[in-house]
């Protein structure tokens, strides 16, 4: 689960790491209002930077991130960025901060080395733009150390980092932010935790010549699979920022991602799930979605996929293979012809059922009529079939 | 022989009076495989799976009672890394955990334990392995295998009964199939179940399916490269068409930073010898065309 950046700071925050002030801010009044404060209150600065709050990457380059100096360029940059649509999502929110003057950029993330099986630290001196581009231009310019699986990320690993990024002036600060990402990772089960830019900014106002390490920006990815011991991350998903369909899936159990095609998908295992939208492909037509109904689901569980598929309208046809281990075909068939006596139009099904009680499917399918298909391969050729027909008599 | 499990496997199940875990003790013991002992704590003393299988408090009670040498997990998410590391303490040398959901993090220092007692884990979040005819450990329905000598690894569930279910129909029978799982950190990967099928007499070619995301197929392309050149193999990559930056179900299905492409998969694979296949149900005639008589 990805959070926002002011989520992302707030945990970063409540772990000791230091994070300059920052104001949420969902109207430009708000906006203009958090800007006032920081550019006039106690330890005034000359500008703020006010930041759209969505969950993708980009937003600098797609102007959701700009500079304003008075109370009135605030309110009227929020105004411009709360119209945004940046990649498909609206701008609810903007964060307003105190604009930091920068002497050097860095990069720094705790993430889950999936090969290792270990806890990975990585840093680069190169900071601010984005680890895949400088990973690809310069791999040697990122610097990696794996946290022991038992005893954890050491003091000497942490000072190692901040020597080989040449932030040997500011030792502490770098250890206590290397440690402390690695806590936050624990802390909060997190997949990744990274702050780019972490930076060395000077502080106190013009002419100041004090230098502090901090984290200007922030992203977390939180692990879907420890929210049962993290009810308080419930709170930061925000609902405006998932589809209703996302909402819907995640209520039933249902791994649902939409894609672009014609051809809805409704199938038990991601695996397989991936393959059938693969030969879908393969037979020349696109899949509309990814729907995993997951292991032993019940009728009604396959009737909420079917209305999750149906609900998009450019689906043409449907296809459905469940290969039953756990899951019990005749169930889903129950699922299907209850589903179908509801749905909302017409669109023509190809459904193969094999494995637990295929036999059983089989007979209650042929019963309502349903089109079957015997081999995975041949349901692929008839669901695009069944959409091409479908559009030649539209 | 076969790997992994065996005639001389000695089941123990952890979480056997639970649903799921009663379920499945009892379709294993169904196939033939000696399942020795149940755990569950608080209901020792008491007979599962019709009067067959003693229940024990702890592992080491099993373990010490009936000689038990591997384990399968149907522990929920919460208490399953715990339930590796008793099995591991126990000396349970052969540990499958079945069980989804577990928080990544958990699995870290978990997998540095087992390893560190010398004890080999599969899973979490796999189906298990079956050695056709001889045993099966996990929820890997029996009726989809034959008796054969092509040894299976999978990070899929479903998706390996379909590949499965078409060696059958094609005549072709497995030594083992193994469901390595399809989460972030897994006690076995790709390459560590190659070296033990490279060592398993028994196992004339190899069928191995992966998935987008990670680069275990790609590490296990090159050992196999190096140290399988002369045996038939096969494999297929799901998720050709998934986006980038979509998690596909599985926590470990996804495309970042243009690595884990099944394009990349599937072109190390291919240049380590082993024939791709387009669609589950090609794999039967790849074997064959990659040299497999059987």
């Amino acid at each position: 689960m990805k959070i926002q950046e002011a989520d992302a700071k707030k945990l970063l925050l409540a772990q000791g790491l230091p994070v300059p002030p920052y104001e949420v801010a969902r109207s430009p009044a708000e906006a203009r209002a958090a800007a006032s404060r920081l550019l006039h209150g106690h330890g005034s600065v000359g500008q703020v930077v006010i930041k759209a709050q969505v969950l993708v990457g980009g937003r600098g380059k797609a102007g959701g991130v700009k500079l304003a100096s008075s109370d009135d360029e605030a309110e009227h940059i929020a105004d411009a960025i709360l119209g945004m649509t940046i990649k498909g999502i609206p701008v609810r929110k903007v964060l307003v901060a105190p604009a930091a003057d920068i002497v050097r950029e860095y990069y720094l993330a705790a993430v889950l080395d999936r090969g290792a099986r270990r806890i990975l630290l990585m840093g680069s001196a190169e900071g601010g733009v984005e680890i895949e581009q400088v990973a690809e231009a310069n791999p040697a310019a990122i610097v990696r150390i794996h946290a022991d699986p038992l005893l954890g990320l050491r003091d000497w690993q942490a000072r190692e980092m901040a020597f080989r990024l040449g932030l040997g002036a500011h030792l502490k600060a770098a250890v206590g932010i290397a440690k402390g990402l690695v806590k936050a990772m624990l802390a909060y089960d997190a997949d990744l935790v990274e702050i780019n830019p972490l930076a060395v900014v000077r502080e106190g106002g013009p002419g100041a010549t004090e230098e502090r390490l901090v984290c200007l920006d922030a992203k977390v990815t939180l692990d879907d699979s420890a929210l049962f011991r993290h009810p308080d991350h419930e709170a930061l998903r925000d609902p405006d920022d998932e589809a209703p369909a996302d909402v819907e899936a995640r209520r039933h159990d249902i791994s649902f991602i939409h894609l672009d095609g014609t051809i809805g998908c409704m199938v038990n295992g991601a695996g397989l799930a991936m393959t059938t939208m693969d030969l879908v492909k393969r037979a020349g037509g696109e899949p509309a979605n990814f729907l995993d109904i997951g292991g032993g689901a019940k009728a009604d569980r396959v009737a909420a996929a079917m209305k999750l598929i149906l609900d998009e309208p450019k689906v043409e046809a449907i296809l459905v293979n469940i290969f039953g281990g756990i899951t019990r075909g005749d169930e889903v068939a129950h699922g299907l012809i209850e589903a179908r006596s509801r749905q909302s139009r017409d669109v023509p099904m190809v459904v193969r059922i094999v494995g637990t009680n295929a036999a059983e499917a089989a007979q209650l399918l042929e019963e309502a009529h349903f089109a079957t298909a015997a081999s995975l391969d041949e349901a692929a050729a008839k669901a695009v079939a069944a959409a091409k027909a479908a559009r030649g008599a539209a | 022989m076969s790997i992994l499990v065996g005639r001389d496997t000695r089941l123990l199940v952890q979480g056997i009076t639970g649903r799921e875990g009663e379920f499945h003790a009892r379709s294993m013991q169904a196939y033939g495989t000696n399942v020795v002992a149940g755990v569950t704590p608080g209901k020792g003393g008491q007979v599962a799976l019709d009067g067959s299988v003693p229940v024990f408090d702890t592992v080491a009670d099993g373990v010490r009672e009936t000689g038990a040498n591997t384990s399968c997990i149907f522990v929920p998410a919460g208490g399953a890394p715990d339930a590796i590391l008793e099995a591991t303490a126990a000396g349970i040398g052969t540990i499958f955990c079945i069980t989804e959901g577990i928080p990544a993090l958990d699995m870290v220092p978990v997998v540095a334990a087992v390893e560190r007692a010398g004890a080999r884990l599969i899973g979490p979040n796999c189906p298990g392995a079956t050695s056709p005819g001889r045993a099966k450990v996990g929820i890997i329905p029996g009726s989809i295998h034959r008796e054969g000598s092509v040894g299976v690894v999978s990070r899929s569930g479903t998706l390996t009964y379909e590949a499965v279910q078409a060696m059958t129909d094609a005549g072709i029978g497995q030594s083992t199939c193994v469901g390595i799982g399809g989460d972030p950190i897994i006690g076995s990967t790709f390459l560590e179940v190659l070296k033990l099928f490279a060592a398993d007499p028994e196992t004339s070619a190899i069928v191995l399916i992966g998935e987008i995301g990670g680069a275990a197929e790609e590490e296990a392309a090159a050992w196999a490269a190096a140290n399988l050149a002369d045996v038939p193999k096969a494999a297929f990559i799901a998720g050709r068409t998934a986006p980038e930056g979509k998690r596909m179900g599985h926590a470990g299905a996804i495309i970042s930073g243009g690595a884990g492409t099944a394009a990349g998969k599937v072109a190390a694979l291919e240049a380590a010898g082993f024939h791709v296949a387009g669609s589950p149900t090609e794999l039967p005639a790849l074997l064959r065309e990659a040299g497999y008589r059987g």
